[in-house]
Formats: C-alpha cells, structure tokens, sequence
C-alpha cells in the first residue's frame, strides 16, 4: 500500500501545472451552454493545446499515436487539470474515450491512420450510437438493420440518448448484420459519418431545459464496409472494451470537481447562517466522507488497472469500477440535494449554477448503465450470484 | 503510487486469517455468546498467542521487541481480528504496547478510555489507558473488579461476547492513582479510530460473505432467492458500502500526522455505516433465520453497536469533517472556481 509518486510522476506533475498555469489564461471564455458549434470550437481548441503540448492520449497506447502514459499518469492529468479548471473533455468525450479507444484495440493500421490522428488534434467530433428507443438497457437487442450491398451495407433505423449528434462528424454505430443469430452474435461496429444522406438528427430537449443529446434516424444510409471495425457480427465483444472504459476513470476529474463543489458549499452556508444548522453540517460532513473515499476508490481501481496492464491485461477497469458508477452517481445526486438546501429559496432560480447541476445530476443514475443493472453486474459478476430476472 | 497489497502485506494478512481460524474457530465464538454466567473474560492463552504471534508489538521498533511494521499493516491484521468478531480490548493492549509492562507480549490485557461511558473487558484488564487529557495516563489495576476510581456499573452487555461497564468518570489529572505515559493522547485516540474502523470494515465484508452464501444455498419459488433481484440488489450495495469503506480505511492508514485527521474520521465513519448497515442487510437476507440466536449476524451487527460508539462517534466524525470543509473555504485560493455560485448570481440580480 503506497500512496507517493515516484520522481518521474512529480515531474511529470510539475511540468502539467506549469503548462496549465501558462495556457489556460490564454484560452477563449466558455460559450454559452447551448451554442453547440461554439462549444464545439472551444472543445477543439483545447484538445488541439493538449496535442500540440504532447498531452493528447495520454492513456492511449503508443501504436495509436498516444503518449503511453501509465494509468497513474493519467490520473495525475485528470485531478491537475480539473484542479486548474481546465475545460472538460466535452464535445471529444465519445472520440477519446470511447470510439478512439476501440479503434485503437480492434481497427486496422488502416483504419487508426485515418481516424486516430483527427481525434487526438481535436479535428473530428465522435458521438454515440448504441442506444436505441427499444432498446435501452437491453442493448443488445437493438435493431438498427445493416444490409451487405457490395461493398457498402445500408443502415437503416434509429438511435436515441446520442451527445453532441448535432455538431459530430462521426458516429460509433451498432447494428444489426445478422437477424437470424443469437441476439450478441448479429451484431456489427460500423463508423457512421455523419454527413451522409439519409441521416437526420433531431434534438432532444433535457428535463433541464438543454438539449444535450438527440435522436438520429438513419434512412437507407450507405456506409462503405471498410468502415467496420472488427468482424462481421463481433461487434458486441469490441463495444464492451469500450463501455468499461467509460466507467473507469471517466468520472474521476467530476470527483475532484465535486470535492471542491462542497468546500464552496460550506463557505456559501458559512455566509448566509445555514451553517448554524447541525443537520446540515452533518451532511456536509458525510458528503466530504463520501467523496474522499471515492477519490480513493478512483486510486484503487487505477492501481488494479495498471497491475492488469503490467502483467498482460488489457488495463480496462474491470467490474469495479461498477461499484464506483453505482456510488458516485448517488453522492453526485445527493451532493446536489445539499446544494439546495444550503441555498434554501435561491436553489428555484435555474440561473444558479448548482440548480442546473441539480438538474443534470438525475442522469447519473440512468446514463451510461443505469444503478439497476449496475447492482445486477455486482451480484452477478463479483458476488457470484445466481443469473436472475 | 501503487496502493494494492505488497506481497509481504499480503502474508502477513494469511498468517493472521490462518492463526484465528486455528485458534479462535467459530465454534469458539459461539461458545462464547453461550456462556451462562455472561460475557467472558479474554481467553489468556489466546492472548498470549497473539502476543508471541506480533500482534500488539507490531508497530514497536525491532530494539524493543517489535516488528517496525507500521499502520497499514496494522490495519490488515485488526481487518482479520473484525471479520472473526475476536473479542477482547485489542485496540487498546495494541495502543499500550512499549507503554504498559507485558502489553506487547500479550502478557496482560489493556482496556481504555477517551471519555466516560462504556469500557470492555474492564473487570479483567491489568491496567486502563486515559486518553482524555494532552498526555496519556495509565490506570494500573487489580484484576478482579472495576477500579474504584472510574465509578463504573457493569452493564448486561448487548454484545454477549463483550463485558461492558459503564463509566461516569475518569480521575482528574493529578490523580495519583494514574501515571502520565510519554505518548500524545490525541495520536493515540485517532489510531483507535483507525484500528477500531479496521475491525468494522473486516465485519462488513465477512456479512457479505454470509449473506451471499445464503442467498445461494436458501431456495423458494424453485430457485436460490439469490436468483431474485432484490435480494441482488442488497447484497450489491453491501459489497459497495464494504468496498468504499476498504478505501478509505486503508487510505487513512498511510495518512500521518494531524493532517490524517480528516481521512481517519472518513474511515471511521464509512467503516462504522458499513459494518451496521451491513449487519442489518445480512440479517434481513437471511429472513426468520436471521432472527435466531444460532445465526451469527446478531453478533456482527452487536459488536458494530458497540464499535460505533467507541473513539468517534458518527456526529463526531461529521463535524470534524464539516469543520474541515470550512477551513478549506477560508484558504481557497483565487481563481476560475474560487468565485462561489451565489456571487455570481447576487451580481447577476444586480444588473437584471
């Protein structure tokens, strides 16, 4: 058990904060929340600093064009940029984290050299088509149809739940090539472009008021075959590389940035006599119990994933890191709560900052893997537990 | 940064699961909570075997009889003593080590107080470590009986492995029925915390096991009620209170100094939810069969009672913790976050 950095991640520490220090002053105000191309641009143009200061794929393996970086690097890159307040990954969430990595995993030389390198200098926007209006947490029933013709199949059906459909130039799409097999083995990987004919994409308005996601229909799209990734109706095997990335260290900057939420929420109750109350501080109190810990489970399962890596796994978060979804969602949500209490009648005004967090928090437990079947992969896979219905 | 288990750490735990599964099986435990004349004294001979096994001696320097390990390894081994619910005041012979004559070989047994209230084994113990002033003190006693000093009342204890008496007060410094030690009373109390947080965290995982394992054995409806989502669904948030609590526990134990404060409340309190909420889920798993005596849950969701209450309180922990907070907030330094929320928005409601 050993919690201290070697020399080479102090330096390599260092020399972030220094970068941070001189970079981000320089960068461009945050656009407004629902100027989609303005966010896009200003997501560019911070993945194009990262890239250009050597900081794109850190955790990308080398082959891929990334940096390499061990797990733990990775993580000191994650608290040292949200500790700085540097933007979010934002508009490059699904390339960086879910479809580059895939690609990087299953494509061929090919196929990384003609969509890694876009990625990682913030060029290309990837979105996700994995969820469907039947098909939800049941992915793998889905039913987006693709038929081989030629050397193209033709795609038809819809997705929904799909970030940043509006602004993306690609979409990781999953779809049905073979209707007669067993419902994991029909499936294919398919990189969608998104300015093809036949696809529409209409905005879903959020409970917030934002339209973050949308639906895309997809019309007898033509996608050349040379854009799957992996075999015909292997598709499911290399999604799941992917969607373990995305409860790995995904949310490890969010809990650096919720830690620092409840550091102001306690100066906030401070000044306006909230403070007073011992209900509240006592909940303060355990949020700050429950975010610490976090952070030291983000620790531990990055620990785990690099002892996989060194000894010839793949280093994906295996079903840990469905503990940490499962208890980060709910302490993001109840975090929130507190916000609102400690604003008391001002936590009404969608203006403040912590109502619209309120707001976004209910995602949590739904996206990416609702608690529900975050708690069936917990009795199933580590409990050992009888496949139940 | 690599925060598993060395290799060494990984042995040492072995060697203590596999001494308490030799010496204190579960028989042992059960006869213990059948006792007819109430909670028994610490078994001598296991004590001694702890002793020569490294037990309390673990963090003394080798010069003085000990191994040099430090809390992490510490923690592993009250972790094993805590899932095999081994009673006896092990936190506090662990603490008087190098402090109490025999303390370190298991020769003697230690009980201790922060504060009055409820004191184990005290009827029995050979001394009783003070830890409400700046320095500790130590109480030397005759086994046999409580000391008159503390004014204290034995309890008919709701953990029937436990003696309890309840104390109403400490002596006042300078009593001089107790010396003053050379060891910081406020070093001391936080490794309780720390320890006694291990000995939860070890309960809440072993009432994962249990209730897991029923789960798979108990059958109705024609299927293993583990097969049934609500049942799966408790004992997944089971292990997520046992694996959140691992980490802080852990985590704290590497955390020294004063600055340890905050992480050592956080374990204590997670360990604390973890190990009773835990015990509580088991049981309910465990339908009419966790209501009997003959199930071992009431004995893990008893001792979380009583460890809960022990060195710091949940209210305790909570405050410390909020406290914290604020002291952060007054040395926030400027920046793009250092503005709260509701400036913005007071400066909003200005121009609108």
């Amino acid at each position: 058990m050993d919690l201290t950095f070697t020399k080479e991640e102090e330096d390599f520490r260092d020399r972030l904060r220094t970068w941070l220090q001189d970079t981000l002053p320089r960068l461009p105000p945050e656009p407004p929340a629902d100027d989609w191309p303005a966010r896009r641009a200003h997501d560019c143009a911070w993945q194009r600093a990262l890239h250009d200061a050597g900081y794109a794929g850190l955790h990308w393996p080398a082959h891929a064009g990334g940096q390499g970086a061990t797990p733990t690097e990775y993580l000191i890159f994650i608290e040292e940029t949200e500790r700085a307040g540097a933007p979010y990954v934002g508009a490059n969430f699904v390339g960086l984290l879910h479809a580059g990595p895939t690609i990087a995993a299953e494509g061929t030389a090919a196929q990384r050299a003609r969509w890694l390198p876009p990625i990682l200098r913030g060029d290309e926007i990837w979105c996700q088509g994995f969820s469907e209006p039947e098909a939800g947490s049941d992915l793998a029933s889905l039913r987006t149809r693709a038929v081989r013709d030629g050397d193209s199949y033709i795609v038809t059906g819809s997705k929904i739940w799909t970030s940043h459909a509006e602004v993306a130039d690609w979409c990781e799409l999953l779809v049905r090539t073979d209707p007669s097999a067993p419902r994991h083995r029909g499936i294919s990987w398919l990189a969608l472009p998104m300015n093809a004919p036949g696809v529409t994409v209409r905005p879903l308005r959020t409970l917030a008021g934002t339209t973050e996601f949308a639906e895309v229909f997809l019309d007898e799209v033509r996608v050349p075959v040379t854009y799957r990734v992996g075999l015909e109706n292997d598709g499911w095997r290399v999604t799941m590389v992917t969607l373990s990335y995305e409860r790995g260290t995904a949310f490890a900057g969010e809990v650096v940035a919720c830690r620092r939420t409840l550091t102001s929420l306690a100066r906030t109750a401070r000044a306006n006599g909230r403070w007073d109350d011992p209900v509240l501080r006592r909940r303060l109190g355990r949020l700050h119990a429950e975010f610490t810990a976090l952070w030291r489970l983000v620790q531990w399962n990055t620990c785990e994933a690099a002892h996989a890596a060194r000894t010839g796994g793949d280093g994906a978060p295996g079903a840990g890191a469905s503990v940490f979804k499962l208890r980060y969602s709910q302490a993001r949500q109840e975090l929130y709560e507190a916000a609102a209490e400690v604003l008391g009648p001002e936590s009404l005004d969608t203006r403040h900052e912590w109502t619209a967090q309120r707001l976004s928090s209910l995602s949590y437990t739904i996206a990416a893997g609702t608690s529900q079947i975050q708690r069936n992969i917990i009795a199933e896979r580590i409990l050992g537990l009888p496949r139940g219905r | 940064m690599d925060f598993r288990l060395t290799d060494d750490q990984r042995a040492l735990r072995a060697g203590m699961r596999g001494l308490l599964a030799a010496r204190y099986p579960r028989e042992r435990l059960r006869s213990l909570a059948d006792s007819p004349g109430g909670p028994p004294a610490p078994d001598r001979g296991l004590w001694q075997a702890l002793g020569e096994a490294g037990f309390f001696a673990l963090r003394l320097t080798e010069q003085d009889g000990g191994a040099g390990l430090g809390l992490p390894e510490a923690v592993l081994l009250f972790e094993e003593a805590g899932r095999a619910l081994l009673p006896g005041p092990l936190v506090a012979t662990h603490l008087a080590a190098g402090l109490v004559p025999g303390a370190a070989e298991g020769a003697c047994t230690v009980t201790a107080l922060d504060r009055p209230g409820p004191a184990e084994h005290l009827a029995s113990a050979e001394a009783v470590l003070l830890l409400d002033g700046r320095a500790a003190r130590v109480l030397r006693v005759s086994p046999g009986g409580a000391p008159r000093a503390l004014r204290a009342r034995p309890a008919r204890s709701v953990d029937s492995t436990t003696p309890l008496h309840l104390v109403r007060q400490l002596p006042r410094p300078p009593d001089g029925s107790a010396t003053t030690v050379p060891a910081d009373a406020s070093r001391l109390c936080r490794e309780a915390a720390l320890l006694t947080a291990a000995q939860q965290l070890g309960s809440a995982f072993r009432t994962v096991e249990l209730a897991v394992s029923y789960a798979r054995n108990r059958s109705q409806f024609g299927r293993p009620v583990g097969a049934f989502q609500a049942v799966q669904h408790l004992c997944a948030e089971m292990l997520v209170r046992a694996e959140l609590a691992r980490a802080a526990v852990y985590a704290a134990s590497l955390a020294t100094g004063p600055e340890g404060a905050a992480e050592i409340a956080a374990a204590k309190l997670l360990a604390d939810s973890a190990a009773v909420r835990n015990a509580r889920d088991c049981l309910q798993v465990h339908g009419g069969q966790g209501f009997t005596w003959e199930a071992d849950v009431h004995l893990h969701l008893k001792r979380g009672w009583l460890r809960e209450g022990q060195w710091q309180s949940a209210a305790e922990s909570e405050e410390l913790l909020a406290n914290t907070l604020l002291h952060e907030a007054s040395h926030l330094p400027d920046g793009p976050h250092a503005s709260d929320a509701t400036d913005v928005l007071d400066a909003e409601n200005v121009t609108a």
